[in-house]
């Protein structure tokens, strides 16, 4: 397929979870012609998407309308959603999911054979598609053992991404190092879509895996590309204590409840319905997560919570359900809790704590993944379209992956089908960039001493103190400033490793440089919104106020420290903002 | 600096298996005693085939077979054997259930069923041949 | 005092020594800790030389696989406490090139896993507005115990025959040909037998029996292999037997 020669191609995949490798599919089916490479830090089949747990919604039973997912995905986002994206997505997900049947996820079934949907938080009817309770598991590998069938998708399995390639006002590739020799080379390409997943490792308490150090972001971000509402992080509101492993929705959507140290089911109090013995949609352990997240902070306050070893948590009881209904529908929560909890959940309670999960904002993108810099696109977690608004509702983000991975794939094989040729700086770019790493990581010496994982814990730190579920503007300001002080402390970033071969120290620093830009977008976006909305809750601007933000924070990188932000209005179709309304 | 690294030209390590691999872990070790019990599987084999050509032969040539086998190193080549021999009929019915998935209706059959139930064919087998000799 | 334990990590850096060694670290005994907890901390505190792969931490990206005493595990999943007093031994995993430290070579074991096509042949496909293939519960049971294969490489590391005959496709792959074999949307196992009902296939097997023994998902791919063991002896056996039967 190197038409080209080596290390150039037509359309270059950033990522090679759920968003990449449908955007690699896309491409080949849209062009059978052009030459796909996926460029990955990790083998495809580990990249976060393979941790999801829950599900993908898609309208497909008869009961069920667009309309109600969209309103479901709107009111869930606080109003905070493009409608036109929703719109789209609503009405191209079910057939996205029917594709990833064809091509062999292992959906659960009805008794007659067509698909099995369950409930999820914050919807009207029942449309989360599912694979028991591992769906991402499901949905990468075989989406990932699918591309294997496609001769013009080629692999750069871990190889980090240090730069993108901008010449001519236009996206031609990036530099990257492939971690088993530590060579450093350009990998052209006329297009590139970004599919790099979120940034949940700038907190220290996450579900997310280690990968996940917004590098994406951050590369479009260095070249100039807005990121979008990155002050929305949505903390899932049921996680492990220490190791912040995720106890899936489905739990509750299965029946499971949430009750404080007197074993009363506390949702009751913060406006989300009344207790009743089944699972009720849209009410009570079925919220949105933003609104469970937060009555966890509040029970807290009122010291209704319980104390362990790891700060405060509640319990979530799905006892009641029999050992019939976990070992079937969630038998990866009974899995997880007993290696990492020494607790059986069909017996005893699970102990669980809100926790970082998922960024709502990301790069900006219009409706096909397309970017403000010609030539690249982005899709997935790593980007914004927006129909996630303040606060995703869960499900939503799997099919996300498909809906707009595809979108981004054609969008990208047309923009490549339309170039024609490429800059003539590009080998000189890469130079470049391949002194600056060698002389910052490699051959550095003399006045350097800092270590990564002493500047990654500090900034861990400022970011849940400064960012976390509730914010004020002492709070992000002190964060901010803690940030500027790492920053500069970076500069003298020292590695002890200094060999080529599988470097992993090298590529800490890397992401720790990538997650510093990430964080000051979401400090400095949060400190200027100053209302309270979905995920993004401000003490001091305790309400919504849509006369001034119903619109999209836009951080630009700027040669200061500080990042500037422009807002973007939302796009309203057909449903004016209204209030939020769960347990009725 | 090693003299056989080139840069951005790793040379990756492989370890050499040693050939006594086995003895680390029990489960290699019971592995090996399986398969070299088929060398005694493979004795019986042959016994029988010898013992079907004396018969073939009339019956001179076999009573002077039968009179040779019961002889003390015979006899304790055979105990031997049939040690062997047990030990490997019993490993591989424990095997049985990997090989084979049993369904009444819609449930699976556990394994240690099809494991039972190996056995008890095993031993109405051999009564039965026992009970022919006998005859 | 804290309590500690003592860690012996294999060491390879390829620019400095051409042979690994083991080096010792003591780190913190936590209950609450897992081995790669350990390896973070070393990573962390001691020596950030120290190279090996992980990321989800929740057993199911697969990257974490080492040797651990010389069994095969994945170092996210297994409690310190369990090794007590110590030491523990870890290594890279078995019959895989080692690149550094504890970081093996990968590319064979994929070049394996796309030998045996898994994905969904069919000769007609449908198209999407046709609505999804029908699976029912029992279809899906079928084949479900092989989809669950999280591509740990624990299977290949505790197979002696991997280790002898490099070639084999091995346990896993095997049983991800026969999670798309026992599919019933999936038309395609002649084109896998094709594969797989050769030497370097299922028939290289010997049945040690210990890849379903360190399979954390419990795929049992020892169970794969001697399934598709006695299905394709039948077919050869029918094939001969009756010359003008189908197929």
């Amino acid at each position: 397929m190197a038409r080209y020669g080596p290390n150039v191609h037509d359309v270059l995949i950033v990522g090679g979870g759920g968003a990449g490798l449908r955007a690699a599919i896309a491409v080949a089916e849209t062009n059978p012609n052009l030459s796909i490479a996926v460029i990955s830090k990790v083998y495809p089949m580990r990249s976060h998407t393979v941790s999801a747990e829950g599900g993908a919604a898609a309208v497909i039973k008869p009961d069920d309308s667009l309309d109600d997912h969209a309103y479901d995905t709107i009111s869930g986002g606080d109003w905070l959603c493009d409608q036109d994206a929703v719109e789209a997505f609503v009405k191209e997900a079910p057939e996205a999911m029917i594709r990833l049947e064809h091509w062999g996820c292992p959906w659960s079934r009805e008794e007659n054979g067509s698909i099995a949907v369950r409930p999820f938080g914050g919807m009207k009817n029942k449309r989360t598609w599912f694979a028991a309770d591992k769906t991402g598991f499901h949905m990468l590998h075989s989406m990932f053992q699918t591309t294997l069938k496609y001769d013009p998708i080629l692999r750069y399995d871990e190889y980090f991404v240090t730069s993108l390639l901008v010449d001519e006002g236009r996206c031609q590739g990036v530099v990257a190092l492939e971690l088993a020799t530590g060579k450093i080379e350009p990998i052209a390409a006329k297009s590139v879509i970004l599919c790099t997943g979120g940034c949940g490792k700038v907190f220290p308490f996450t579900t997310n895996a280690n990968i996940k150090t917004g590098d994406g972001m951050a590369l479009a971000y260095r070249a100039g590309v807005p990121l979008k509402d990155m002050e929305f992080v949505q903390y899932h509101p049921t996680g492990l204590p220490f190791t912040g492993i995720l106890i899936t929705e489905a739990a509750r959507a299965e029946g499971g409840r949430l009750l404080n140290k007197d074993g009363y089911r506390y949702l009751q109090d913060y406006d989300l319905g009344i207790p009743e013995d089944k699972p009720v949609l849209r009410s009570m352990e079925l919220g949105p997560r933003d609104r469970l997240s937060q009555a966890f902070e509040n029970e807290k306050e009122k010291g209704r919570t319980l104390d362990g070893p790891y700060g405060a948590y509640v319990h979530l009881d799905i006892r009641h359900l029999g050992q019939e209904v976990i070992d079937e529908k969630i038998p990866f929560v009974r899995e997880l809790c007993r290696k990492y909890e020494n607790i059986d959940p069909v017996h005893e309670m699970i102990p669980v704590r809100p926790v970082v999960h998922y960024i709502m904002g990301g790069i900006h993108t219009d409706i096909n993944g397309a970017t403000s810099l010609d030539g690249l696109f982005a899709a997935g977690e790593t980007a914004c379209v927006s129909i996630n608004g303040a606060n995703r509702l869960g499900s939503n983000s799997l099919t996300e992956l498909l809906v707009f991975g595809a979108r981004a794939g054609s969008a990208a094989a047309e923009y490549a089908s339309s170039q024609s040729s490429f800059g003539t700086r590009l080998d000189a770019l890469a130079t470049d960039e391949k002194k600056r790493i060698e002389k910052t990581f490699f051959n550095s010496n003399g006045n350097r001493s800092e270590r990564v994982a002493d500047l990654r814990k500090k900034m861990h730190n400022a970011m849940e103190q400064g960012a976390g579920i509730y914010r004020t503007e002492a709070s992000l300001k002190t964060s901010g400033e803690t940030l500027s002080v790492l920053r500069e402390r970076f500069k003298k970033i020292s590695l002890e490793d200094k060999s080529y071969t599988f470097n992993t120290e090298f590529v800490s620093a890397m992401e720790l440089s990538y997650m510093f830009d990430v964080a000051e977008a979401i400090i400095e976006s949060a400190l200027k919104r100053t209302e309270s909305r979905g995920s993004h809750q401000r003490m001091d601007f305790p309400e919504r106020d849509d006369q001034n933000f119903l619109t999209h924070s836009l951080a630009y990188k700027t040669g200061q420290e500080i990042a500037r932000i422009e807002y973007l209005p939302v796009t309203i179709t057909r449903w004016p903002p209204g209030e939020r309304k769960y347990g009725q | 600096m090693s003299t056989r690294y080139e840069r951005y030209r790793p040379t990756s390590y492989h370890h050499k298996m040693s050939i006594f691999w086995w003895v680390k872990r029990k489960p290699y070790m019971l592995f090996i005693i399986r398969e070299l019990t088929s060398i005694f599987v493979a004795a019986y084999a042959i016994i029988l085939i010898v013992k079907l050509n004396a018969l073939k032969q009339g019956a001179e040539v076999w009573e002077a077979l039968l009179v040779s086998l019961s002889g003390p190193f015979s006899v304790t080549v055979h105990i031997v054997v049939f040690i062997f021999v047990l030990f490997h009929s019993i490993t591989w019915f424990k095997l049985a259930p990997t090989a084979m998935v049993v369904k009444i209706g819609k449930k699976k059959i556990p394994g240690s069923i099809i494991i039972a139930v190996n056995f008890m064919m095993w031993i109405l087998l051999s009564g039965g041949i026992v009970w022919i000799l006998l005859q | 005092m804290e309590t500690t334990i003592n860690l012996q990590v294999l060491r390879y850096i390829p620019e400095k020594d051409p042979d690994p060694f083991y080096q010792e670290y003591e780190v913190p005994l936590r209950e609450e800790w897992v081995i790669l907890d350990a390896l973070n901390y070393i990573k962390d505190q001691i020596d950030g030389t120290l190279s090996y792969r992980w990321s989800c931490r929740m057993g199911v990206c697969g990257s974490c696989g080492m040797m651990v005493n010389e069994k095969p595990i994945l170092t996210c999943e297994t409690f310190l406490e369990k090794y007590m007093p110590g030491p523990i031994r870890i290594a890279p995993l078995n019959y895989f090139g080692v690149i550094r430290d504890l970081v093996v070579e990968t590319d064979g074991f994929m070049e394996k896993v796309k030998r045996v096509k898994p994905w969904i042949i069919r000769d007609k496909e449908k198209a999407p507005l046709e609505g999804e293939y029908l699976q029912t519960p029992e279809e899906l049971s079928e084949y479900k115990q092989y989809s669950m294969c999280i591509n740990c490489m624990l299977c290949y590391s505790a197979c002696p025959v991997v280790g002898l005959e490099p070639q084999f496709i091995g346990p896993a792959a095997i049983a991800l040909a026969q999670r798309y074999n026992y599919d019933n949307r999936d038309e395609g196992q002649n084109q896998r037998n094709d594969v797989l009902l050769t030497d370097d296939g299922i028939f290289e097997c010997t049945l040690v029996g210990e890849c379903s023994e360190v399979c954390p998902k419990k795929v049992d791919p020892a169970g794969a292999i001697q399934r598709y063991k006695v299905q394709g002896a039948t077919e050869w056996w029918t094939s001969v037997l009756l010359p003008f039967g189908k197929k």
